[in-house]
């Protein structure tokens, strides 16, 4: 149990840290069926957030609660461009929006390159994350608890927007019957930016958690781009119950397997896993039952 | 309330409608041909689902040929699709709580539409893919009346349903267009579609094959173009 815990604790953490990147594309992937592979550029945005806003507060005990809101916003008007620009013209050619995307992808990841030092950035984590929390002796790190909470609570704010909120009603409307949507009076255009706002803002609040734990840099996204889009494809596309699911699995995987092997190692089992799973259940851990598909 | 001048429209490169007009002194029109004849697809263009590439679609006085369906449904028109279609992962509740949001009397409207329909009022809490084919037909016409048309547009809406329930849906019908309410209407039931019209046309092949004055007696001739 001694040798268990720690790959356990950790490996949740880094699965938080999976689901908070993975959190937005369920909206843009999951339920409008956009492949935007400039999602990780949006993490790295904002973690770029996180260390201007430490620039301007040096006190990181307000820095980061500050930046978190701040990347939100950023990230989701860094999406709503690209839904304005460029997705809008494409959205019923996939292939066309994920080359479109990686294009986008590598300008963001140029501009973080002008704008900032090539080794990256270091972002301070506030003193209220100094620290551990004993857990049955084992000393848990503050920051790694700080993702998890971070993850649970975007993930119910998500959940509950979606389920009882009139925007969520019309998204979800949006997504199961465009036509039928609009000749209810809703306006899908404007469902449409406003969902691609909140995808991308989440991203944002992704790269806050993640400059606290491996700093800023303008290659960060690209390590999450991957992992993030089959944890939602693994979940089910579009549910985040499985999304929430699959991330931590995901995330408790790799750590287990890094313990037993190497880092680099864990990572390449980990997605087979996750390969071999797709194969066996290509639909993902949940699936969306009507009396049609009953 | 609603007039069409002169239509053209379709899919693509492919046109379905040629010059088809329904004037607007009628309150209630029944569009009538065979499958393939164009009637959905003017019903489509009628809401803004398709855009006519010709013509003119104008409603209580205003051009509203190059507005957006959500725009129509805010000046008065609503629309029941074709094929009882509902948001079914939605539950019921929440397929008339999508339209009613936003409405000063969103919430009134919604108990009404419970009390003129008991079946949706007994499954409002299931979701709408595992309502039965005349629920989900009611509950269409019910989302289609909580928005307060002034104009309702509907496409075969007692196709594939139990005869109960398709009498029911007529007489809801035929209560609406007497109470004031503008109806387009295609019906493959032509008896029942001649009874509530003032207007008809039949379409044929994408155009008006004949058009007259509703009522049963107009039946023979109506069959008689119908043959075409």
């Amino acid at each position: 149990m001694d040798e268990l815990l720690p790959p356990l604790l950790n490996g949740t953490a880094l699965g938080a840290l999976l689901l908070l990147a993975a959190l937005g594309l369920t909206l843009t992937f999951g339920q409008m069926g956009v492949i935007n592979m400039a999602h990780g550029e949006f993490i790295m945005a904002g973690a770029f957030v996180a260390y201007v806003t430490q620039q301007v507060i040096p006190s990181s005990d307000l820095s980061i609660p500050l930046a978190l809101p701040l990347a939100f916003v950023v990230a989701g008007f860094l999406g709503l461009l690209l839904e304005v620009t460029i997705i809008q013209w494409m959205y019923r050619r996939p292939l066309d929006t994920l080359l479109a995307t990686v294009g986008v992808a590598l300008i963001l990841q140029q501009a973080a390159l002008q704008i900032f030092p090539a080794q990256g950035v270091p972002v301070e984590k506030p003193s209220w994350l100094d620290g551990q929390i004993d857990v049955l002796g084992y000393e848990w790190p503050l920051r790694q608890v700080f993702t998890i909470v971070l993850a649970a609570a975007c993930v119910a704010a998500l959940a509950a927007w979606l389920k009882y909120s009139s925007f969520g009603r019309r998204i979800r409307a949006t997504v199961q019957n465009r036509d039928l949507a609009e000749t209810s009076g809703v306006a899908t255009r404007s469902v449409d930016r406003i969902t691609f706002f909140v995808g991308s803002g989440l991203a944002g609040v992704a790269g806050v958690a993640a400059s606290l734990i491996g700093g800023t840099n303008s290659q960060m996204g690209v390590q999450y781009i991957i992992p993030a889009f089959l944890v939602v494809v693994a979940g089910g596309i579009g549910q985040i119950a499985g999304t929430v699911i699959a991330a931590l699995a995901v995330g408790i995987a790799m750590t287990f397997f890094a313990y037993w092997t190497s880092g680099s190692l864990a990572q390449v089992l980990a997605f087979v896993l996750v390969v071999i799973f797709l194969q066996i259940r290509p639909q993902g851990l949940f699936t969306v039952r009507t009396r049609g598909l009953a | 309330m609603l007039e069409i001048v002169d239509i053209d429209a379709g899919y693509g490169g492919t046109k379905v409608l040629h010059g088809v007009s329904i004037p607007g002194s009628a309150n209630i029109v029944a569009v009538l041909g065979h499958n393939g004849a164009g009637k959905t697809t003017l019903l489509r263009a009628t809401i803004g689902l398709i855009r006519p590439t010709r013509g003119t679609v104008r409603f209580d006085g205003e051009d509203v040929t190059h507005l957006a369906p959500n725009r129509r449904v805010q000046r008065g028109m609503a629309y029941v699709a074709q094929g009882q279609q509902s948001f079914e992962q939605l539950t019921t509740l929440e397929n008339l709580q999508l339209v009613a949001d936003g409405r000063r009397n969103g919430r009134a409207k919604i108990a009404e539409m419970l009390e003129r329909f008991p079946a949706l009022a007994e499954f409002a809490t299931r979701k709408a893919g595992l309502l039965s084919g005349g629920q989900r037909q009611q509950l269409a016409i019910a989302r289609a009346l909580i928005t307060e048309p002034k104009l309702l547009i509907l496409d075969e809406p007692t196709e594939g349903i139990q005869p109960t329930i398709v009498a029911e849906i007529e007489q809801t019908i035929i209560g609406l267009a007497e109470g004031g309410l503008s109806v387009l209407l295609v019906e493959q039931h032509i008896g029942f579609a001649l009874e509530a019209a003032e207007h008809y046309v039949v379409l044929a092949s994408g155009r008006v094959a004949q058009e007259g004055t509703g009522g049963t007696a107009a039946m023979g001739s109506v069959r008689a173009a119908m043959a075409i």
